[in-house]
C-alpha cells in the first residue's frame, strides 16, 4: 500500500499523504502510527468506530493540531494550513455564530479561506437558491432547522471551491433526503475535480460513494486500499435453505458456518460452487434457495477490523 | 505576512460588526452615563441628607460679649477654610454652678451638643469626651486666641488673579494625571470581562474548529483583540466627544480654560488614544490568553475577580508616577510592561518630554507581539491539545 501511496505521490496524484502519524493526549495514543494515501480527484471514506482515531487524523491532516510525531502532505504542502485556500473542512460538530444570517455566515467561511466577502455574498445566493434555501439567505442562523444550518455549513465549506474536501463525519443528522442530497453533492464536486475525504461509522455511504476507504480500528490502519480490494479480501458468502435438517450433506458445509433464521451462511468454499452443489444434492440436503453473494463492505470491515468493531459502528448507527 | 494580516482581517472584520452593529453596543455607549447618574444622584441625597441632619455643636456658656467677639472670630476662620471645617457654636448664659448646667447641656437631647465651653474668653475650659490634642481642641484655641486679639476687622489683602503659577500649573497637572489615569483603569476594567469571554462564542458554537483548520490561531488571536480595540475606540471617541461638549456647555470659557497638561491637549489627548490601546492590547492579550482556557460564562466569572485586583495593583503601581514622574518607582513602573501605558500618560501630564514616549510605546509594542504570540502558542497547546509534549522550561521556545 505504502509502495502505491509512493508511487502516486511520486506522480504528484496525492492530494493527501500521511506517513507513520502518532498524536498522543497524556498517556492516551489516540492515532497510532496512521499512514494514508488520498488520490487526487477520489472520494475517500475514513471508516471506523467513535473512538477509533478518525477525527483525531483528520485534525492532523487539515493542521488544527499538530502530530506528536510523524508527517502529512496536504496539496503538496508540509504545513496543511498553507494549503487552506484550497481545502474545505466540515467538522464532527457543527457551529456557526447563530445571529449571523445564512449567506454571511457562507461567505465568512470563505473569506477565512481567501474568498473576497463580496464574492462570497455572490456565491452564497446561488448556492442557497441551489438548495432551495434562498428565502432563508438574509435570516439569522439561529432561525434555521438544524438540518438547513447543516446544509449551510456544507455550503459555507464549499463556497471557496476548494480542491480538498474535508467532511467528518458528514451524515450524521441528516434525514435520509438530505443524506441523499450530501452523497449527490459530494459526488458532483468530485465530477468537478475536487479531491472528498470524509469520515464516517455508516459502511452503507462509504460503499456507495467511496473508491477508496481506510478502515481505521484503535488509531491504527486497518486497511487502506479500494472498496473492491477490501471485498476481495474474503469469498463469496453462500446462504443455503435446505428442506432437510440433516444428512450426509452437512459434512458439505463448512466449519465457520453460522445459523441467520433458517439459512445457513458461509463463505464460498475454496473448491468453487460446483463441488458444494454436488455434495449438497448427493447428500440429500433437499435445497430450497441457494444464493452466492459478492461480499459487502461490510463483510470486509467486519474481516478486517474484527466482529467487536463492526458492533459497536452498528449500535451508532442504531443511535 | 499578507494572508496573516488578512486572515486577522475577517476575524476582526466579523466581531466588530457583530460588536458595533448590535443592539447592546448601545448600553457600551452609554455605560459612562450609570456612574454619573449613580454619582450625581447618591451625591444629592448625601448633600441633602448632610444638610438635614442636625451638626453637633460647641455649647459656649458665657457673657453676650464674650460669645459675639468668638463669633466673629468663627466667622472669620469659616470664610477662610468653610463653614463645615469649622464647630458651630450655641450661645448659653451661665447659671449658678456651670458645672452642673455643662453636665446638663451635654444630656441635652434637643441640641446635640459635641462639648461646653465655660469660663468665657478669661478663663476657657472646655467640657466633653473632646481629647486636648484633637482638632476641635485646636480650632478653640485659635479661635480663643483671635477672639482674645482684637475684634477689628481683618486686613484687606488685594488679589490680582492670573491664570496659572508654576504651583498651581503642578497641581492641575497632577490632578489631570490623575483623570487620565483613572479613566484609562476604568475604560479597561469595563473591557477587561468582554476580553475574557470573547473566545466563549467561538468555543461554545464550535465556530473555533472551523477557523482554526483555515487561518493561524495568533491572527485569530489579533483579530479578536483588534476588534474590540477598534470597538472601544469608536466608544472612547464618543465618550470624549461627549466630555468635550458636556464641558462646554456648563463651564464657563469652554474647554479652553482645561488646565493644559504638560505635553500639551493635542499630544495629550493622540496619547490618550496610543495609550489606551496599548494598555488594552497589553492586557486584553493576557485576558484573552487566560479567558480562552474558559469553556464555560462561570468560569469566566471565576477568572474575573483576580484579574481586576491584578489591574488595581497596576494602578496603584503607576499612580507613584504623579507628581513624582522621574521617581525610581515611577520609571521601574513604566518599565513594568503591564502598568507602563498608566504610568506614561501620568507622565504625559506633567512632563513635556516626546521621547520617553517613544521608547515606551516601542517597549509596549514589544510586549504586546511577545503575550500574543505566547497566548496563542498556550491556545494551541491546552484548548486545542496541538503539537507534542513540551516540558514548561521548554515553553518558550515551542
Amino acid at each position: 500500500m505504502l509502495q502505491h501511496a509512493s508511487q502516486l505521490a511520486a506522480s504528484g496524484d496525492l492530494a493527501v499523504e500521511a506517513v507513520d502519524l502518532v498524536k498522543e493526549f497524556g498517556n492516551t495514543r489516540a492515532v497510532d502510527g496512521v499512514s494514508l494515501a488520498v488520490p487526487t480527484g477520489s472520494i475517500y471514506g475514513l471508516l471506523g468506530p467513535n473512538g477509533a482515531g478518525k477525527t483525531t487524523t483528520l485534525r492532523i491532516l487539515i493542521g488544527i493540531i499538530d502530530p506528536s510525531s510523524g508527517t502529512r502532505r496536504v496539496l503538496g504542502r508540509a504545513r496543511p494550513l498553507e494549503a487552506a485556500a484550497e481545502v474545505g473542512y466540515l467538522p464532527e460538530e457543527r457551529g456557526l455564530y447563530p445571529a449571523m444570517h445564512a449567506r454571511d455566515a457562507i461567505a465568512f467561511m470563505g473569506a477565512l479561506r481567501g474568498l473576497p466577502i463580496h464574492e462570497g455574498r455572490r456565491r452564497a445566493d446561488r448556492l442557497l437558491a441551489e438548495h432551495n434555501l434562498e428565502e432563508w439567505a438574509r435570516k439569522p442562523i439561529r432561525s434555521l432547522s438544524k438540518g438547513m444550518a447543516q446544509t449551510v455549513q456544507l455550503l459555507g465549506t464549499i463556497v471557496h471551491r476548494p480542491k480538498l474536501i474535508v467532511l467528518d463525519e458528514p451524515f450524521a443528522g441528516l434525514d435520509a433526503l438530505n443524506q441523499g442530497r450530501l452523497e449527490e453533492l459530494i459526488r458532483r464536486e468530485t465530477r468537478s475535480g475536487a479531491t472528498v475525504l470524509f469520515s464516517t461509522h455508516v459502511i452503507a455511504h462509504a460503499e456507495r460513494l467511496c473508491e477508496r476507504v481506510a478502515i481505521i480500528a484503535k488509531g491504527k490502519v486497518a486497511f487502506d486500499g479500494g472498496v473492491d480490494e477490501a471485498r476481495s479480501k474474503l469469498r463469496p458468502i453462500v446462504r443455503l435453505r435446505t428442506r432437510a435438517k440433516d444428512g450426509t450433506w452437512r459434512s458439505a458445509i463448512p466449519a465457520g458456518a453460522r445459523r441467520e433464521g433458517d439459512e445457513w451462511v458461509f463463505e464460498l468454499p475454496e473448491g468453487g460452487p460446483e463441488p458444494l452443489l454436488k455434495a449438497l444434492i448427493d447428500g440429500g440436503a433437499g435445497i430450497e434457495t441457494l444464493a452466492i453473494e459478492r461480499p459487502g463492505l461490510h463483510d470486509a470491515f467486519v474481516a478486517i477490523a474484527g466482529n467487536k468493531a463492526a458492533a459497536e459502528m452498528a449500535q451508532e448507527k442504531v443511535q | 505576512m499578507m494572508r496573516f494580516l488578512r486572515s486577522a482581517y475577517v476575524i476582526a472584520r466579523r466581531d466588530f460588526s457583530a460588536t458595533v452593529l448590535s443592539k447592546t453596543f448601545i448600553f457600551f455607549l452609554l455605560a459612562p452615563l450609570f456612574p454619573l447618574l449613580f454619582g450625581g444622584t447618591f451625591g444629592s441625597m448625601s448633600a441633602r441628607l448632610a444638610s438635614q441632619t442636625q451638626r453637633p455643636v460647641i455649647a459656649v456658656v458665657s457673657s453676650q460679649s464674650d460669645f459675639n467677639r468668638l463669633s466673629r472670630a468663627r466667622d472669620q476662620l469659616a470664610d477662610a477654610l468653610g463653614d463645615l471645617a469649622v464647630p458651630k457654636f450655641v450661645h448659653f448664659a451661665p447659671a449658678a454652678d456651670t458645672d452642673a448646667q455643662a453636665h446638663q447641656l451635654l444630656a441635652n437631647t434637643d441640641v446635640p451638643v459635641r462639648a461646653v465651653l465655660t469660663g468665657g474668653l478669661s478663663a476657657p475650659h472646655l467640657t466633653g469626651p473632646v481629647a486636648g490634642d484633637s482638632p476641635t481642641a485646636g480650632q478653640l484655641r485659635l479661635l480663643i486666641a483671635n477672639a482674645r486679639a482684637s475684634a477689628a476687622a481683618p486686613p484687606s489683602l488685594p488679589v490680582t488673579n492670573v491664570q496659572a503659577s508654576s504651583g498651581s500649573l503642578t497641581n492641575d497637572r497632577a490632578v489631570t494625571a490623575q483623570i487620565a489615569q483613572t479613566l484609562l483603569f476604568v475604560l479597561t476594567i469595563l473591557l477587561s470581562g468582554m476580553l475574557l469571554s470573547q473566545l466563549i462564542e467561538e468555543k461554545s458554537n464550535k465556530i473555533i474548529e472551523v477557523i482554526a483548520a483555515a487561518v493561524p490561531i495568533d491572527a485569530m488571536f489579533v483579530g479578536k483583540l483588534f476588534a474590540m480595540l477598534a470597538a472601544s475606540v469608536t466608544g472612547l471617541i464618543v465618550w470624549v466627544s461627549a466630555g468635550a461638549l458636556l464641558v462646554q456647555m456648563i463651564k464657563h470659557g469652554g474647554v479652553a480654560t482645561l488646565p493644559p497638561p504638560a505635553i500639551g491637549w493635542p499630544g495629550f489627548l493622540a496619547l490618550i488614544i496610543i495609550y489606551f490601546a496599548m494598555n488594552y492590547l497589553l492586557l486584553g492579550a493576557a485576558f484573552l490568553t487566560i479567558g480562552a482556557q474558559a469553556s464555560t460564562a462561570r468560569e469566566v466569572q471565576t477568572m474575573s475577580m483576580p484579574v481586576t485586583f491584578g489591574q488595581m495593583l497596576l494602578l496603584l503601581l503607576a499612580s507613584t508616577a504623579i507628581g513624582a514622574p522621574n521617581s525610581p518607582a515611577a520609571l521601574a513602573a513604566a518599565a513594568f510592561p503591564l502598568s507602563s501605558p498608566l504610568t506614561m500618560l501620568a507622565r504625559a501630564a506633567e512632563r513635556p518630554e516626546w521621547w520617553p514616549h517613544v521608547v515606551a510605546i516601542l517597549w509596549q509594542a514589544l510586549w504586546v507581539a511577545l503575550i500574543l504570540r505566547i497566548g496563542s502558542q498556550l491556545f494551541r497547546k491546552t484548548v486545542l491539545k496541538s503539537g507534542p509534549r513540551t516540558r514548561w522550561w521548554r515553553f518558550g521556545r515551542a
